[in-house]
């Protein structure tokens, strides 16, 4: 996760006397805001319809003649919700997901699951974040169908020092419960680590030559996910997962990711405006997009889909990115910066939230953030990238 | 510039914002991640792009039996305002009267097709003879002609948008009069004796058969399913309680629809006036006198 070492840049720090009023203000608005909220949420939780008047007949009569006097074609009058079936939740769920039942009731609620994020995109894509599904029917939906999931991972050089506790962590938290490829990637096949693995799981060591620059070593995954693509994953799995390997899973990350095509947002820029995200700014470069333009910036690090559309997308960044060589330029963020450029032309089918996708190092554990699920492993930069 | 960008003008709009939830209202994902389609969820220009680059092909079929021939006109002429504008459209009428069907003037690209079929003896047959008739002509017509169906009652007219955001494999319609209910309230079918049995704690919503629709391959696999389902339940001699709807409502249970779609998109104003929640009334009832338009 070499590249969450960007960060927007500051703005210069405010005076003392600044920070303590504006310290002032929070604890007003906060004591403020526990006195009136009860008024706050019950403006939310709109008065339910009047009791409408029905026509002589009453309710729903069980199919048998037609009355007249009701409606009887299925536009059935009942009174408004009572009020005890409108919930929110005000506190978090610690699991997954509250009960199905309170959630269904309240389909008129205030204040959604999340009422703090967007979580689906102006194209209807879903966007993951804890609060938002049910593990238990999207992998009762997922074992259904057999599905199989493959992982794959470069770990070239030094890097495949990160792998024990990638496929450690993996264990644990990734797709548990349903069948797991993990595809490694290395130029050093003897030193890929022996991990236990659960029942349905296995490990696939493919050697690769290791370009030159890590950067290369980045770029290069493109062309190999796309050959292996049509030479091994179409026939292997269903879904594939790309994922840099210095990192670690701390958190359920399962089939709730899946769909034909899904990118990560990057966790340096879920707030920023799109004219401040590092997209390749040169219009020499086919992974240019104006600054007017593009809907979220999504980090290389974790990306996938269908092995179809993980094919489509890997084989038109190796393209893009072999004009780019020929017309002697290099994406300022190399493959994430070709990644980009695709999902906003080809817009993905889900979008994870950057629970997906953490630097507590970096960047702490903000309010917004319910859980890390997959987390930068700290690491030494100058270190593992001298040969 | 030169390789693989294409030329022309990039469609512009706002950015989306990760921190502003679209609709704060109102429940805009199912547990299963399925969208449930409001307004404010979603931009058109980007959709209507998506389908178009696919050259999409959206049927509508709709059911006018004996006297229900008299909502076609205002059904057809307010679908050719609202429904899939810009798109490919393909109308089709069943009817037992082909020649009460009225000629509408159609925008380009967009078709009317009659299919001459029989009416069902009661107004619950015909709406439960619906499933056999589309799940046949999925086969024999629809595979062929359009990539999704969206199959709608026709005692109705468009006042708004209805457009490709509806579009997906599979597609239910939250019923107006449920929406806010507990699921115990819901009136499913509660017989165990019936194929559409849902015991009182179970159910995600309440779906209403007059709108729903996804893949054509999906919705043949929806009408033989519930086709079967009701053949069994005359078998074993009862009617589920609200036909149709009931075994629909079943299947939806068991198959979690890929959208659902707001009440926005089912509505009858003189039921249920127009709360605060719903931003746009899109697809909503004609006002009708039941007993006069259900004798032969």
């Amino acid at each position: 996760m070499a590249r969450l070492l960007r960060t927007q840049t500051g703005k210069t720090k405010c005076c003392s006397l600044h920070t303590v009023a504006f310290l002032l203000i929070i604890l007003v608005l906060v004591l403020f805001g526990w006195n009136v909220s009860p008024v706050l949420w019950g403006q939310w939780l709109r008065a339910p319809p009047k009791p409408l008047q029905l026509r002589q007949g009453a309710l729903a009569s069980p199919s048998g003649s037609p009355s007249p006097a009701f409606h009887g074609d299925g536009w059935r009058a009942l009174p408004g919700p009572p009020s005890s079936t409108v919930t929110f939740s005000t506190s978090f769920p610690s699991t997954g997901f509250p009960s199905l039942r309170s959630v269904m009731q309240g389909i008129r609620k205030a204040g959604a699951d999340r009422n703090d994020v967007l979580v689906l995109t102006p194209w209807l894509a879903p966007i993951v974040w804890e609060g938002t599904f049910n593990t238990d029917i999207l992998n009762e939906q997922f074992r259904l169908r057999n599905t199989t999931i493959g992982l794959t991972v470069f770990a070239i050089r030094k890097y495949v020092v990160f792998l024990e506790l990638f496929l450690q962590t993996a264990e644990k938290h990734f797709m548990v419960g349903h069948r797991v490829t993990y595809y490694v990637f290395t130029d050093r096949p003897a030193a890929v680590p022996r991990v236990p693995l659960g029942e349905g799981r296995r490990v696939v060591v493919l050697e690769v030559l290791g370009g030159p620059r890590w950067q290369d070593v980045s770029m290069q995954r493109m062309v190999v996910i796309s050959r292996f693509c049509k030479q091994r994953f179409l026939r292997e799995v269903d879904y594939l997962v790309c994922a840099d390997v210095d990192m670690k899973f701390r958190d359920h990350v399962g089939v709730e990711i899946l769909s034909p095509l899904f990118g990560t947002l990057h966790p340096s820029f879920y707030g920023a405006a799109r004219k401040d995200f590092t997209y390749e700014r040169r219009p020499r470069s086919q992974a240019h997009i104006p600054r007017d333009q593009g809907d979220f910036y999504y980090m290389g690090a974790l990306f996938g889909g269908s092995v179809a559309e993980v094919h489509r997308l890997t084989s038109a960044c190796h393209q893009a990115m072999a004009i780019d060589q020929a017309n002697g330029i290099e994406a300022v963020w190399h493959d994430e910066s070709h990644l980009n450029r695709y999902l906003l032309d080809h817009k993905p089918t889900k979008v994870l939230s950057p629970e997906y996708l953490w630097d507590q190092q970096l960047l702490g554990w903000p309010r917004v953030m319910k859980k890390l699920r997959f987390v930068a492993v700290p690491k030494n930069h100058q270190d593992i990238r001298a040969t | 510039m030169q390789g693989i960008r294409k030329a022309g003008a990039e469609l512009l709009y706002p950015q989306p914002k990760v921190l502003t939830p679209s609709r704060n209202d109102v429940l805009v994902l199912t547990p299963w991640l399925a969208p449930i389609v409001w307004e404010g969820t979603f931009n058109t220009d980007i959709l209507n792009e998506q389908f178009r680059l696919r050259n999409t092909t959206i049927g509508l079929t709709v059911f006018a039996i004996r006297k229900y021939v008299v909502f076609l006109e205002l059904f057809l002429q307010t679908a050719e305002k609202h429904f899939m504008v810009g798109h490919r459209v393909t109308y089709y009428v069943f009817t037992d009267r082909p020649a009460a069907v009225p000629r509408v003037p159609l925008g380009e690209g967009r078709r009317v097709v009659v299919l001459e079929v029989l009416g069902g003896p009661r107004w619950q047959d015909v709406s439960m003879q619906r499933m056999v008739v589309i799940s046949r002509f999925c086969k024999q017509r629809f595979l062929r002609e359009v990539d999704y169906l969206v199959c709608a009652d026709v005692d109705m007219k468009f006042r708004d948008h209805v457009g490709v955001e509806i579009l997906s494999p599979l597609f239910g319609t939250l019923h107006p009069s449920f929406y806010g209910a507990a699921r115990k309230d819901f009136t499913y079918e509660r017989r165990p004796r019936s194929q559409a049995h849902i015991p009182r704690d179970q159910g995600d919503f309440y779906y209403m058969g007059a709108l729903f629709g996804g893949s054509v391959a999906e919705v043949h696999r929806l009408t033989s399913a519930c086709h079967q389902a009701m053949a069994i339940d005359q078998a074993n001699g009862i009617e589920a309680v609200w036909h149709d709807e009931s075994h629909l409502n079943r299947y939806l249970l068991d198959h979690k629809p890929t959208k659902v779609l707001s009440p926005e998109y089912l509505w009858d104003q003189q039921l249920l006036g127009w709360p605060r929640v719903m931003k746009k009334l899109r697809f909503v009832a004609v006002p009708k006198n039941h007993q006069d338009i259900r004798a032969t």
